[in-house]
């Protein structure tokens, strides 16, 4: 065991990139955690995963127009359907999960399309390959990823505790909270904005397969347990950096992949929450 | 004493979905302190009038002029909540999201928002329930709870559709009673509500919508003698 964590120490106190993936991945699953808890509620579990297709579709119309630096192309292009998709308020036909399926399969359909027609000979199925598992393998990151990353959640947390109210209200009942002088476009519209570039972020840095589970597992696992918003978000933040931080030690010392064993922890720390939640709740004196 | 100044005025207003009109011809205005009553058959449009008042929809023609101070703040109790069944929030949280609206860019609320919060549940009694989980209670006091959070926020009127919804008699009398006191505290009052018998013990106008058309708008009593109400209430008596 003090094997182990002697070995631990080293890797992080020898190697940069180690303590980069471990910054990076701890910052991202903060941030996607905190607004996970909305996504879920919203109706937007998936949403990593389709704006992987998405940006699969954007990458095969770069390839077409023969661009040779796609990501000018596909950023925009995920973040304006990100914030598309989740700015439409409750009043739209198509919302939540049927929206991003809708997109999801678009770009994918049309992105095949559009590949087979122009006979692209660049490397897209690379360019698939990354956009689920992440363009850059988390354990290669630069410093200069990091430092993006860290304004980029810096500035979503501000975000967040500074709208925190606002954002439960115009997530709980909407119609309320416009009645109630709240402008809730403009809320729907930050939280749109902050949620798309999270998610197209650490979908180039960790991969969507990553995001997903840091989005849906986190939140799930805290509304086994809590009831109350504030108590499910903090307790989401808790389990996610937790679950993380585990899970990238453990692929290190056991030399795993990194974002599968996170996945991997997070299922297990779902689990342990959901047992929790069931205890709680038969053996509650009430 | 000066004449009140209208708070809402509407003309002309008619109202729909999608270009088609499920009501036309709506005039009316509300002055400071009214209490106004709309009443209706199912689907003659007063749901859809209040989320138009409150600029939730657009009418499909006519003018809606809101008046009166420059407070922005409606509070609203929705016919449904929308939200969704696993939606973990404390009755106090939402509670005191009515207060969102006095807070303007404030990211925190103050002692005051707090205290009016803590009072409002207390009115309505679910102050024991402020801990627990919305969705775990039954739905007379989900209800009640959301009008607790209404009135956090009704600074300019309280919009109300069929308060009494799933209230026990006892409750809707209480209910009835509280709103009234409200109203006589000089909080202006727009309901919906079919409980033509109770309500028009306290109300001071009455907005009648018939199937297109606006069948009667004027004081109670003038709707009292009108032939609307007995109309009403014959209908309502066969409903029942
Ligand atoms: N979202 C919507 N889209 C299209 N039509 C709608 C929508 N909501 C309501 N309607 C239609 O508008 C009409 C008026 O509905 P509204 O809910 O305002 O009636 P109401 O007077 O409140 O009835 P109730 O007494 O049952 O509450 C109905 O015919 C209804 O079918
Ligand atoms: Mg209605």
């Amino acid at each position: 065991m003090t094997e182990v964590l002697y070995k631990l120490a080293s890797y992080i106190t020898g190697h940069a990139f180690v303590r980069h993936a471990l910054i990076v991945t701890v910052l991202v699953a903060l941030c996607a955690s905190l607004l996970g808890v909305t996504l879920v509620l919203k109706r937007f579990s998936f949403i990593g995963d389709g704006l992987s297709h998405v940006a699969f579709g954007a990458a095969a119309v770069a390839a077409a127009l023969n661009l040779t630096n796609n990501m000018l192309l596909v950023l925009p292009f995920t973040v304006m359907c990100a914030i598309l998709l989740l700015r439409v308020g409750r009043h739209s036909k198509i919302k939540g999960d049927a929206a991003l399926a809708l997109c999801s399969v678009s770009a994918l359909g049309i992105g095949y399309l559009i590949m087979n027609r122009f006979s692209v000979s660049s490397n897209v199925s690379g360019d698939v390959c990354s956009s689920l598992f992440g363009s850059t393998s988390i354990l290669t990151l630069s410093a200069g990823d990091v430092w993006l990353c860290a304004a980029l959640s810096f500035a979503v947390i501000a975000v967040f505790l500074l709208f925190y109210h606002k954002i439960f209200a115009v997530t709980f009942d909407e119609d309320f909270a416009v009645a109630a002088g709240v402008p809730a476009k403009t809320y729907n519209l930050i939280l749109a904005v902050a949620t798309a570039v999270v998610i197209v972020f650490a979908m180039r840095l960790v991969g969507a397969l990553l995001v997903s589970a840091l989005v849906v597992f986190p939140a799930l696992s805290a509304m086994r347990v809590f009831k109350s918003f504030k108590s499910v978000t903090v307790c989401s933040v808790v389990v996610a950096v937790v679950c993380a931080v585990f899970g990238i030690l453990f692929s290190i010392a056991a030399g795993t992949p990194v974002g599968s064993t996170i996945v991997a922890v997070d299922i297990a720390g779902f689990l342990v929450l959901g047992a929790t939640g069931f205890i709680v709740r038969r053996f509650r004196p009430s | 004493m000066a004449k009140p100044e209208p708070l809402l005025v509407c003309e002309n207003l008619t109202l729909g979905y999608e270009g088609k009109a499920v009501v036309s011809g709506l005039s009316f205005s509300v002055s400071e302190g009214d209490y106004l009553c709309v009443m209706g058959e199912n689907g003659s449009g007063k749901s859809t009038l209040l989320k138009t008042i409150l600029k939730l929809q657009a009418p499909l023609s006519g003018r809606i002029t809101v008046g009166g101070a420059n407070k922005s703040a409606f509070g609203y109790l929705p016919q449904q909540t929308a939200s969704q069944r696993d939606f973990p929030a404390s009755v106090r949280e939402i509670v005191r999201s009515g207060c969102l609206g006095r807070c303007g860019l404030r990211p925190r609320y103050g002692k005051a928002e707090k205290e009016l919060a803590e009072e409002n549940m207390r009115k309505l009694g679910v102050a024991p329930y402020a801990g627990r989980c919305f969705r775990e209670l039954s739905g007379g006091l989900q209800r009640r709870a959301l009008l607790a959070r209404a009135l956090c926020a009704a600074q300019r009127a309280l919009l109300l559709d069929e308060p009494a919804s799933g209230l026990d008699p006892e409750a809707t009398r209480e209910m009835y009673a509280l709103i009234a006191g409200l109203n006589a505290a000089g909080t202006t009052v727009i309901m919906v509500s079919h409980d033509i018998a109770a309500s028009l013990e306290y109300v001071s106008h009455v907005l009648h919508i018939g199937l297109q058309k606006t069948l009667f708008f004027g004081a109670k009593d003038e709707y009292a003698a009108s032939g609307v109400a007995r109309a009403g209430a014959a209908a309502g008596g066969a409903k029942a």
